[in-house]
């Protein structure tokens, strides 16, 4: 992965075919330059078996090859700045998955394009989950939330083209501001 | 925060466009492959692209989806582009700045670009 939003976006994925609801992503970067993520969800969560196998390359749920790299590489690019990740899941009730990274470190990623990356997971997920993201950093905070698109929008699918440019300028206006729009 | 009120006349409007567009069954797809290979890829600037490309063009009736892997990971970033009442056509190895091409000649004019196609890949 080329940035942290790539990792973000991937692993939201596994939310999503967990059959979340909603999928709740904080950013949170501290003065002393370590980053918080954390991906929440409650969706069908993992068995203790798959858990403790999950961080294992060749640990898949799909059924289109045998290896799964997602999880091994975000825990890999936060080891690399020194930082860690852990996982806590119950089965039936979802899974967090939460990583830190030492941003100051040499060999950490850059953050990446955050508006554009929320975009298109909203895209993607036109009918379901709902998406709650919350960034903090020294700059300020910024959030935004799916679930208050959606009580506007009714049964418009968040994809439909109009929707698409309403979000998009919104997302940029509320975390750009805070995350910087740095594209790769 | 843009205005909730402008997100409502956006509803206003889509709704109308839908019962159209439901009588005439004429929405075009596009749907990007998302997962941890296309997204390691290039995915997302390549789907960013199709989105601009789209509104800047105004297209009604075209959406922008995503879908997993299909496990031919090598020819990643793909998208399909399913146009009504036809087959679909897949492209391989995507770059964001191809996308102008295939909405132009494909989504627009009906003519599919070959040499972005994954039967050019494989011939």
């Amino acid at each position: 992965m080329r940035d942290l939003s790539l990792h973000l976006l991937d692993l939201a994925q596994n939310s999503v075919k967990a059959n979340a609801t909603l999928v709740t992503i904080r950013l949170t970067l501290a003065e002393d330059g370590w980053l918080t993520f954390t991906l929440e969800d409650d969706g069908s969560g993992m068995s203790e078996e798959l858990l403790r196998q999950v961080r294992d390359p060749f640990t898949t749920t799909r059924t289109t090859r045998r290896v799964g790299l997602g999880i091994p590489m975000m825990e890999e690019t936060a080891r690399r700045t020194g930082g860690e990740m852990h996982i806590e899941s119950t089965l039936g009730q979802g899974t967090t998955l939460t990583a830190r990274l030492n941003t100051r470190h040499l060999d950490c990623l850059p953050l990446g394009d955050v508006a554009g990356t929320l975009l298109t997971l909203f895209i993607g997920c036109p009918d379901k989950p709902d998406f709650l993201f919350e960034g903090v950093t020294p700059k300020g905070e910024c959030s935004f939330d799916t679930r208050m698109v959606r009580q506007v929008l009714g049964d418009i699918p968040l994809n439909e083209p109009a929707v698409v440019a309403w979000m998009q300028e919104a997302l940029q206006e509320e975390i750009n501001p805070i995350f910087g729009g740095v594209m790769i | 925060m843009k205005s909730l009120a402008e997100l409502e006349a956006i509803r206003a409007k889509t709704l109308e466009n839908i019962s159209l567009r439901k009588e005439g069954n004429n929405t075009a797809r596009i749907v990007v492959g998302m997962a941890t290979c296309g997204i390691a890829a290039g995915a997302r600037p390549v789907m960013l692209a199709f989105i601009e490309e789209v509104n800047k063009r105004k297209l009604e009736g075209v959406t922008v989806s995503q879908t997993g892997c299909v496990g031919m990971c090598r020819y990643e970033p793909m998208v399909d582009v399913i146009l009504p009442g036809q087959e679909k056509v897949t492209y391989i190895k995507l770059k964001p700045d191809m996308v102008a091409r295939i909405v132009a000649e494909h989504i627009v004019n009906g003519k599919v670009v070959e040499e972005y196609t994954i039967g050019a890949a494989q011939d």
